[in-house]
């Protein structure tokens, strides 16, 4: 993938409730963490929206990335919906 | 080989080869299988299909996967049942059944695997994987077992071994992940981005997903070639209930029922997770994913892959959703036992409280052909209805058998 051996990709959803969608959570991420933001799908509306997100970085600082994501309200799911299924 | 041309994106249309892939290079959208309509048109007849095996392979032509005798543990063409007592109860006029309870691992689930058991032979996988809590994992254990291939399903480790149960004698390999629901979702990701294993609803879901169209074409054949003013079946993802009508519509479009389809999709789910509905009340497209607590687990998906589209679904026949508390879904089972001598899991309890509430509210008419559908056998989940068991308690004699039973009856 062309990718230094410690980086990794991760494919999430960002899902953004009522006043977070004023927030610029994506640019921010990219700006505070060593991850490369990448918005690959979305769909924002008045109240609420969602970003499908690819990151790349370090594990570790991916996992900060979106542990801070989630302190603020935003929602973090797998991009491809859940796949444990009953 | 099959009649399929292509994977398509459903999001930005770009085309793929029929090859394991789920998910659009570009947009991340959702692959799905392109079929060869003219060929299918060309060969299916109701003849064909009736003179077809008495399971769901009797529609290969219109699957993805070629029937394989290797998987075959005969899923599928379940009975459809006129329910005329609950009908009554209900207030409506007629009322069948779809009881998929009686698959060979008790669900709808086997129609789902099948495909994705055949594509997976037909790929050259011999290993079969999924992440589940009950019913997938019995499926796909099953069709394991059948077929010779290895089967690895991943549970998150604090859920009951009894729930597992139903796969594991299939000898399937249960692997317990220390870890929530999350952390399953991930780690399943990341092996099947590693192994080389069919994991049916990721790297073969666009298959997969399309086993469920045939509870579509059973329910049209066997009212007699034709398609149900109403339907109302549970969501988890969403697949389902989004093939169901895809199904119908195939149907119409190969002239084998009258077109245009006009019946309504109604989907149900419990309150405890019910991100489609919730998002069908609020009158958006959008689904806000949910944390699941409810007692229906076979429908506990927070973040439905297919929420979107079985939305879609339900706006382009305008039908609608509905849910029901979770009380209610316990109820809905004992009403169709008692009715109709169907004993359903906790997602069957789930349709027929959600019918009643659609009958209730008049978004089911009265006087149209109805179909419930019932997914998953009630042996499964026998803990939601374990209070319905209540003895008469008697010492060995007639009289204390008289006796007991009188006060009991009156």
């Amino acid at each position: 993938m062309g990718l230094k051996r410690e980086q990794t990709m991760r494919r999430v959803r960002l899902t953004f409730l009522d006043h977070m969608i004023r927030q610029p959570v994506v640019y921010l991420m990219g700006r505070d963490f060593e991850v490369v933001t990448n918005i690959r799908r979305a769909d924002v509306q008045e109240n609420v929206g969602w970003v499908i997100l690819e990151l790349e970085g370090e594990e570790e600082e991916i996992d900060r990335a979106l542990e801070w994501a989630q302190s603020l309200g935003v929602r973090i799911d797998p991009a491809l919906g859940d796949l444990v299924e009953g | 080989m099959p009649n399929t041309l292509s994977l398509r994106c459903r999001e930005c249309s770009r085309d793929y080869p029929i090859e394991p892939l789920n998910v659009c290079d570009f947009c991340f959208g959702p692959l799905e299988v392109v079929y060869d309509y003219e060929a299918i048109h060309a060969v299916a007849s109701r003849e064909r299909i009736e003179a077809g095996p008495r399971s769901m392979w009797r529609y290969a032509d219109f699957l993805p996967a070629d029937y394989d005798p290797r998987i075959d543990i005969n899923a599928g063409f379940t009975p459809l049942i006129r329910a005329r007592n609950l009908a009554e109860e209900l207030g409506l006029k007629e009322l069948y059944i779809k009881n998929d309870s009686v698959n060979p691992s008790y669900s709808f689930k086997d129609r789902v695997v099948a495909v994705a058991s055949a594509k997976a032979l037909e790929f050259g996988f011999d290993t079969i994987a999924c992440a589940s809590t009950g019913n997938l994992a019995g499926a796909v254990s099953a069709h394991a077992a059948r077929s010779g291939m290895k089967a690895y399903v991943f549970i998150p480790s604090d859920l009951e071994a009894g729930k597992v149960l139903g796969a594991a004698i299939y000898n399937a390999t249960i692997v317990a992940v220390d870890g929530s629901y999350d952390d399953v979702n991930r780690l399943c990701s990341e092996l099947a981005d590693r192994y080389q294993w069919a994991f049916v609803n990721i790297n073969v879901r666009p298959f997969y997903a399309d086993g469920s169209k045939t509870l579509g074409y059973e329910v049209a054949e066997q009212l007699g070639w034709r398609a149900p003013a109403q339907v109302v079946a549970p969501a988890a993802s969403g697949a389902m209930f989004t093939k169901i009508w895809k199904g119908l519509n195939e149907f119409a479009a190969a002239g084998l029922i009258d077109g245009p389809v006009t019946t309504q999709m109604h989907l149900a789910q419990a309150a405890g997770c019910a991100p489609i509905a919730e998002a069908y009340q609020e009158n958006r497209l959008i689904i806000k994913p949910v944390k699941p607590n409810s007692i229906a687990k076979s429908l506990a998906i927070g973040n439905p892959a297919d929420g979107f589209y079985a939305l879609k679904t339900i706006e382009a026949s305008g039908g609608s959703a509905v849910i029901v508390d979770e009380p209610e879904v316990a109820e809905g089972a004992k009403l169709l036992a008692r009715t109709e001598g169907i004993f359903t899991e906790a997602a069957g309890g789930v349709t027929i409280s959600g019918l009643k509430r659609l009958v209730e509210s008049g978004r089911i008419d009265r006087d149209e052909p109805t179909v419930a559908y019932v997914t998953g056998n009630g042996l499964k989940t026998t803990e939601l209805v374990a209070d319905v068991v209540d003895p008469v308690h008697i010492t060995p004699t007639v009289d204390a058998f008289e006796q007991a039973v009188s006060a009991r009856v009156s």
